[in-house]
């Protein structure tokens, strides 16, 4: 036998036809592209910065910002520089939305399980909650908070009081505001501590149970680590507590805490309005368990309270976790709504107040959606790590 | 032998107790089976009853439904419907001209005339009326509010060449000569081209003549009529208010973010690299900032990108951030589409000799829209509330009217205020509400629902 030389066949077709090639050329195409584009909004912009003469660069930060902000979390005045103005804006923006994040979770727990109760009235009125709070635009809920409800309230000389120490009017609500002595420090970081001690505790405990299958209780040493010894400390360091009422003086309020309307609008509409969204999310992994699975619970000897929680609960919450985190990423989002009100959050101090003052839109709305996208970035890495850990492990 | 105590046939059914059925069985179920219960339908009812009952008086039978100004409203109790009629053309058209107030109106009736259709399954001329809805009535849509007459200057030979130099002809309806033989000219003159390159790389030249035809007659379909003079006044965009600028935010919104989800969606399945990163990074990036933030992006920053961006009215730069911002979500939808179509369909396309846009037109993307039409109709009822953001960039759409009525003193009464939002929310509610009743129905029609699964367990 001879070895046939194999002829190879001149493919016909131009080089250009070759996957490779092609896709090498379309990939160069839209390089070019972008950065010919990114080229022309580059020039014009340095053109219209110039015509116009817009100051650029960062030195705005350190320019002193001439404006007060109605809510600070740490101290602000006029006097302070706008880079403390974005400070404050993004702890605002941050501290509504952590609450927010947390009443919604709340709430929409209650109404997505009271959607699904056998009580005929609880599962209609949930129902017609859901249904009319996730049809109405939220910054119309927003006006209508405080436009209608809390605007409404009466003035300062009329407050409805509660028990003479809290008192609720069109100024917002007034709380007594606790004053610490100097070693509260000490207290809080201890409680911290216990926190963090209890979690290590219980991630311990569980792990024991899942080798040996022994339970072990932990919450009475969780309880001295978190609530009796800072109340020691509390007492032993004789930090002490003085209250500082808020009292009517002429026409409005001093002393105490006041809690700012437009803060009390935006929480209420923003937890509310996503509550309905997560009820829905609820719901729909409360069904998706199959009753098998309950029913089988119950056919071990499981109570019904152990069966939701060993049972129902963790599945159910791996159909929840991937789209609750999107409505969290939404109410972070949402709570920029809070400039149509003016609550100082990020958008209002410094994509509002700061730009119209510096005129300098394209630092100040760059770093404004790059705060946002950075904290949806974080937030969306923190929930799928947590999904990862729930979701179901094949063994 | 016979055993008289053996029972030879089965004990007649028992009817059942008298608490497990009829209206007392379902009372003792579903409202009073255990103390907690009791106590929650107390609870239940009594919000139920303090909820509705003071809304329905205020609503009704309370309100005020006669009267000119603020006098008739100034002791109610209740709602001050007058208020509502007095106002109505505003927050219906803002302050359109009163005169000309024909052409929203034309717009909404031609608007429902094609969508109702659309949206009815079994209605026939499907490919028509999306090909009326989603082509044409965007352009007459367009001209009709506005009045069209754009009267563009140059194409892109006149750039180079003054036309006006070598032709003297008239204008014909608005449509200037010498744009017009620009275009001819110009796309004369780029088909040749691109015939030439094509001709180099190895494709046939009837092809790309065939592909150039058709984009400059698209081209100049699109233009034309926005071109031409229809004797229409001008409306600027600044008159426009009220739901006109809602419903046009919102349907221009889905209009542009379809293609532009489409086009995202495929680069981000791409497997070319640079295409689906730079998918990613765009999609990622307008789905991780607020629409706030877009809107100040496009009414602030836009003008300085653009030469002679401070001439582009606020409305169009409002449209132009909303179109970017719901093309991102638009095109996670379609993604979803995308991934749901088998692999054995892009395969069985390959197999034919489909190449990848007769892959996509003709196999995937049909079967993948269609799909996802209850996500593209939930992205809808989003973009439609959204919409409200737009008034504080100081556009007026229905809510920033009612808003903007407030403060009118010929109407102010101590109930102004909450028959602006109960009027507000009444049309949002009808317009949200139909819509997710719909893309339920879609769902359940489609059976993807899992409202299927939950029917199956119950």
């Amino acid at each position: 036998m001879t070895d046939v030389p194999v002829r190879r066949e001149r493919l016909k077709a131009s080089w250009i036809f070759r996957p490779g090639v092609r896709s090498a050329v379309i990939q160069l195409l839209l390089v070019g592209l972008l950065v010919l584009v990114g080229w022309f909004i580059y020039r014009t912009t340095r053109q219209n910065i110039i015509t116009q003469r817009i100051p650029i660069g960062f030195d705005f930060f350190w320019i002193e910002s001439g404006f007060s902000i109605s809510q600070t979390l740490i101290p602000f005045s006029e006097s302070n520089t706008y880079a403390r103005a974005f400070l404050v804006g993004l702890l605002n923006t941050l501290f509504v939305s952590a609450l927010g994040v947390f009443l919604a979770t709340v709430i929409g727990f209650l109404v997505g399980i009271g959607r699904l109760s056998h009580n005929w009235i609880i599962a209609r009125l949930c129902g017609g909650y859901v249904e009319i709070i996730r049809n109405l635009p939220l910054l119309f809920q927003i006006l209508f908070w405080y436009l209608a409800v809390l605007a409404a309230l009466p003035v300062p000389r009329q407050s409805i009081s509660l028990f003479g120490e809290v008192f609720i009017n069109n100024r917002g609500i007034l709380i007594p505001k606790p004053m610490f002595g100097e070693c509260i420090g000490v207290v809080a970081a201890l409680a911290v501590a216990g926190i963090a001690l209890s979690l290590i505790l219980a991630t311990l405990a569980r792990r024991h149970r899942i080798r040996t299958g022994a339970g072990m209780k932990t919450w009475p040493v969780a309880l001295l680590f978190v609530l009796v010894a800072p109340l020691f400390a509390f007492f032993y360091l004789k930090v002490g507590v003085a209250v500082d009422h808020p009292v009517l003086k002429g026409f409005n309020f001093i002393g105490g805490m006041r809690v700012i309307p437009e803060f009390l609008a935006l929480l209420i509409a923003l937890s509310t309005y996503t509550a309905g969204f997560i009820a829905e999310i609820v719901r729909a992994g409360i069904l998706a368990v199959p009753r098998g699975q309950t029913e089988a619970a119950s056919a071990l000897g499981l109570r019904r309270s152990s069966v939701l929680r060993l049972v129902v609960v963790p599945q159910a919450l791996r159909v929840i976790v991937p789209p609750l985190t999107s409505q969290y990423l939404n109410l972070i989002k949402n709570s920029s709504l809070a400039v149509s009100i003016g609550y100082p959050d990020l958008v209002s101090v410094f994509a509002g107040t700061t730009l119209n003052n510096t005129g300098q839109a394209i630092e100040i709305l760059g770093i404004t959606m790059l705060v946002y996208l950075f904290i949806s970035l974080v937030i969306s890495f923190a929930m799928n790590m947590y999904n990862r850990r729930i979701a179901l492990k094949e063994r | 032998m016979s055993a008289a105590f053996v029972r030879m046939e089965p004990l007649p059914p028992q009817p059942a107790p008298f608490a497990a059925t009829g209206m007392w069985g379902w009372l003792s179920r579903r409202l009073f089976a255990t103390p907690g219960d009791i106590a929650m339908t107390i609870v239940g009812f009594a919000a139920f009853v303090l909820i509705v009952l003071p809304l329905f008086r205020f609503l009704v039978f309370d309100a005020v439904w006669t009267g000119k100004d603020r006098e008739a409203c100034v002791n109610a109790a209740g709602a001050c419907w007058p208020f509502v009629a007095a106002k109505f053309n505003q927050f219906v058209y803002g302050f359109y001209p009163y005169e000309e107030l024909w052409r929203p109106n034309l717009v909404f009736a031609a608007g429902m005339l094609l969508l109702v259709p659309l949206l009815i399954p079994s209605a026939p001329f499907k490919r028509l009326n999306a090909i009326l809805f989603f082509g044409v009535y965007p352009i007459a849509g367009f001209v009709l509010l506005t009045g069209g007459n754009l009267d563009p200057q140059r194409f892109v030979l006149g750039r180079f060449i003054r036309i006006s130099d070598y032709v003297d002809l008239d204008a014909w309806r608005g449509m200037r000569a010498t744009f017009w033989i620009d275009f001819a000219a110009s796309a004369l003159l780029i088909t040749l081209a691109v015939a030439i390159v094509a001709r180099i790389f190895g494709t046939r030249i009837s092809a790309s003549l065939k592909a150039m035809a058709v984009i400059f007659l698209a081209l100049a379909i699109l233009i034309a009529p926005v071109d031409a003079d229809f004797g229409l006044r001008w409306v600027e965009t600044r008159e426009w208010g009220g739901l006109l600028v809602t419903l046009v935010v919102a349907i221009s919104g889905i209009v542009a973010a379809l293609p532009i989800g489409i086009l995202l969606a495929l680069g981000r399945r791409s497997e070319m690299r640079l295409v689906r990163w730079a998918s990613i990074a765009f999609i990622e990036f307008w789905r991780g900032v607020p629409l706030i933030t877009v809107l100040f992006f496009a009414t602030y920053m836009l003008p300085l990108f653009l030469p002679g961006g401070a001439n582009i009215e606020r409305l169009v730069r409002a449209l132009i951030g909303v179109a970017l911002f719901s093309g991102a979500y638009m095109a996670e939808v379609v993604r979803g589409g995308l991934q749901a179509v088998p692999r054995h369909q892009y395969e069985s396309a390959a197999a034919l000799g489909l190449g990848y846009w007769k892959t996509m037109g003709l196999i995937v993307l049909p079967q993948a829209l269609t799909n996802v039409i209850p996500g593209i109709v939930n992205n809808f009822i989003g973009l439609f509330k959204d919409t409200t953001l737009v008034q504080i960039v100081a556009i007026l759409d229905l809510l920033g009217q009612v808003r903007a009525a407030f403060s009118d003193p010929n109407w102010s009464s101590p109930t102004t205020l909450y028959t602006g939002f109960a009027f507000a929310g009444i049309i949002y509610f009808i317009f949200c509400f139909a819509m997710s009743r719909y893309s339920l129905f879609l769902e359940r029609r489609a059976g993807t629902s899992a409202l299927r699964v939950e029917g199956a367990m119950r």
